[in-house]
């Protein structure tokens, strides 16, 4: 009832989404697609709010791009940029992804079990009830929240097999806040970017995910027993000098 | 796809990997390199020729290169041109150089058969060498990866090192000569991405007598490992520091013995240093090296299963030719990953 399981083994991701799309058209509000290998695009633009994809296999980048509402969870890695510029809806990543996870993302919640590749975060942004938010189970390599302007990321470190986040952590930021489940060291916050006290609020928000994240991934992180470090933008406009001489 | 122990597979395996990303080209341009393939004239140089005539191409090429040794076998490469329009006609030679020639020049026998394919592509003859290693061809042209294979038939080679791409050509020609793989020697090179340091890379080595003919960027790489590893005798590892350059930066925070290395490599080999967006991976004999620029602008994966290592743009490709990985990982940008036979230095 309302459901479909698709085999999309060796089907293009031109077909693959025209199928989605019928199904939806439908009123399917549950797909499973199974034996997915390297199909890009999967789910973009889709914004049946009700609606939830299982994704078994390996996907190919931008997954659920453009994507408005819908609930993706994904058994396996995922490529590059899944939720690239996505406006509302969830991508949930049982394993690792490629660089650019949530590329310039206005809203909705990616969360990965594993470990993530460099420029996570890029670019995102909010707007009023608009509140990306990105929280990594694993280690981020560089780049993380580079040039973001808005929305949070927060990096856990679990089983991590080597640094957390590496360097030029926020590069150009001017909005969000970046949180690190542990230390990073001064060389390691790129222009921009600056350390900022850990409130009480912080920690509310910071549960708030976590308790999400142990959900869906059945982990038991515990928020208290872990000291974070919260980056924000040293101030809203950091290059406002570089180009124009307004002092 | 390198296996460890030796194994050779056909190249059924790696088209079937490559068509995963046809995303990534535009059935202007793709190619394989093969190793092992040739064990019946293992110890022959095999030049791989595109010859524009049978006629005086044929005939120039045979000139240039009698004049270093002698041929031992040539013939047409056999291909199945039903579905790739041919614009050349592939040749191979399988070529043993002549120690008395070589004697009377006083030339190392590698620089020779360096030279004698510089001096073919590079005087517009109709001919151009792109394969010139030992029980190692390179298969390229303008199509689909899956009708360049079908059109070299690489179901019908066996070897134990594959590379493989696929080519959306961006700044320069779509055509037979600038497919990748690229190849010098028992090197070969795919690259993903754009060497905006071209011009640099290309005046350094050209004053090492390379001539860089392929009208396209990768090229370069491959004579840059010519020159770093077989001539001036660095480690893989060392070569792929000094084409991807650790930031000054880093450099500072490392320990002495290190900070020395790598300030040294950046001075001695600051114009054979790499800029722009890159993924590449080099094969040899002996394995092969993958390298990412050092801020990481192209994806790069790797997949081990038993005594294989695959690397690849992008995971599905490699779960296409082996579906039960033991591990992938990601490597980190700006950092050599090197594989190597079992028993290579």
């Amino acid at each position: 009832m309302n459901e479909r399981t698709i085999d999309v083994k060796n089907l293009d991701y031109r077909e693959l989404n025209r199928t989605i799309r019928e199904a939806v058209a439908g009123g399917v509000r549950s797909i499973t697609l199974n034996n997915v290998l390297g199909q890009r695009f999967i789910a973009d633009g889709i914004t049946a709010k009700d609606l939830s994809i299982t994704v078994n296999g390996v996907p190919g980048g931008d997954l659920g791009a453009f994507m408005d509402g819908p609930s993706i969870r994904v058994n396996g890695n995922a490529d590059h940029a899944p939720g690239n510029t996505m406006t509302s809806g969830t991508i949930i990543i049982d394993g690792d992804a490629g660089d650019c996870v949530g590329h310039s993302m206005r809203g909705g919640t990616i969360m990965v079990r594993g470990n993530v590749g460099y420029r996570v975060g890029i670019h995102m942004k909010q707007y009023r009830e608009q509140y990306p938010k990105i929280v990594i189970g694993g280690y981020a390599r560089s780049f993380l929240g580079e040039y973001m302007a808005g929305g949070i990321i927060l990096i856990l470190g679990l089983d991590a097999t080597e640094a957390i986040v590496q360097d030029y952590v926020g590069t150009g930021i001017h909005g969000g806040t970046i949180y690190i489940a542990g230390e990073l060291e001064d060389h390691q916050l790129g222009v921009a970017a600056v350390r900022k006290d850990f409130t009480e609020d912080d920690l509310q928000v910071v549960t708030g995910l976590i308790t999400q994240f142990n959900a869906q991934f059945g982990t038991d992180v515990d928020p208290a027993a872990i000291t974070f470090t919260k980056i924000q933008p040293m101030s809203a406009r950091p290059f406002s000098g570089l180009y124009t001489t307004e002092r | 796809m390198l296996n460890k122990d030796g194994r050779r597979v056909n190249g059924s395996m790696i088209k079937n990997g490559l068509s995963r990303m046809n995303e990534r080209g535009n059935g202007q341009g793709a190619g394989y390199a093969a190793y092992g393939i040739y064990p019946e004239f293992a110890e022959d140089y095999a030049l791989h020729v595109f010859l524009d005539n049978m006629k005086e191409a044929k005939f120039s090429v045979e000139k240039e290169i009698e004049r270093w040794g002698y041929i031992v076998h040539a013939e047409e490469i056999p291909v199945d041109d039903r579905k790739v329009e041919v614009s050349h006609i592939p040749y191979r030679y399988f070529f043993k150089p002549d120690p008395e020639k070589l004697l009377g020049r006083k030339i190392d026998e590698k620089d020779a058969i360096l030279k004698m394919v510089m001096d073919i592509n590079a005087s517009r003859s109709g001919a151009l060498v792109f394969s010139s290693g030992k029980n190692m061809g390179i298969f390229k042209a303008s199509a689909w990866p899956e009708e360049v294979g079908n059109f070299y038939m690489v179901n019908k080679y066996k070897g134990y090192l594959w590379l493989g791409h696929n080519r959306y050509p961006t700044n320069t020609p779509g055509w037979w000569g600038g497919a990748h793989p690229f190849g010098l020697l028992d090197w070969s090179v795919v690259h993903n991405g754009e060497i905006t340091s071209y011009g640099t890379n290309m005046r350094y080595v050209e004053s090492f007598g390379y001539s860089c003919t392929m009208l396209t960027d990768t090229e370069v790489v491959t004579y840059l490992f010519d020159l770093l590893v077989r001539k001036h005798r660095l480690s893989t590892e060392m070569a792929g520091h000094a084409l991807a350059p650790r930031f000054w930066d880093d450099i500072d925070r490392m320990a002495p013995n290190e900070r020395d290395v790598h300030t040294a490599l950046r001075l001695a080999y600051a114009s054979a240093s790499m800029n722009g967006p890159f993924a590449i991976v080099v094969g040899n004999t002996g394995g092969f090296v993958a390298l990412t620029d050092r801020i990481k602008l192209r994806p790069l994966v790797m997949g081990y299963r038993g005594k294989t290592a695959f690397v690849s743009s992008e995971e599905a490709a490699i779960r296409a030719m082996e579906p039960n990985l033991d591990r992938v990982y990601h490597p980190p940008a700006g950092t050599p990953v090197v594989e190597r036979l079992e028993g290579r230095a």
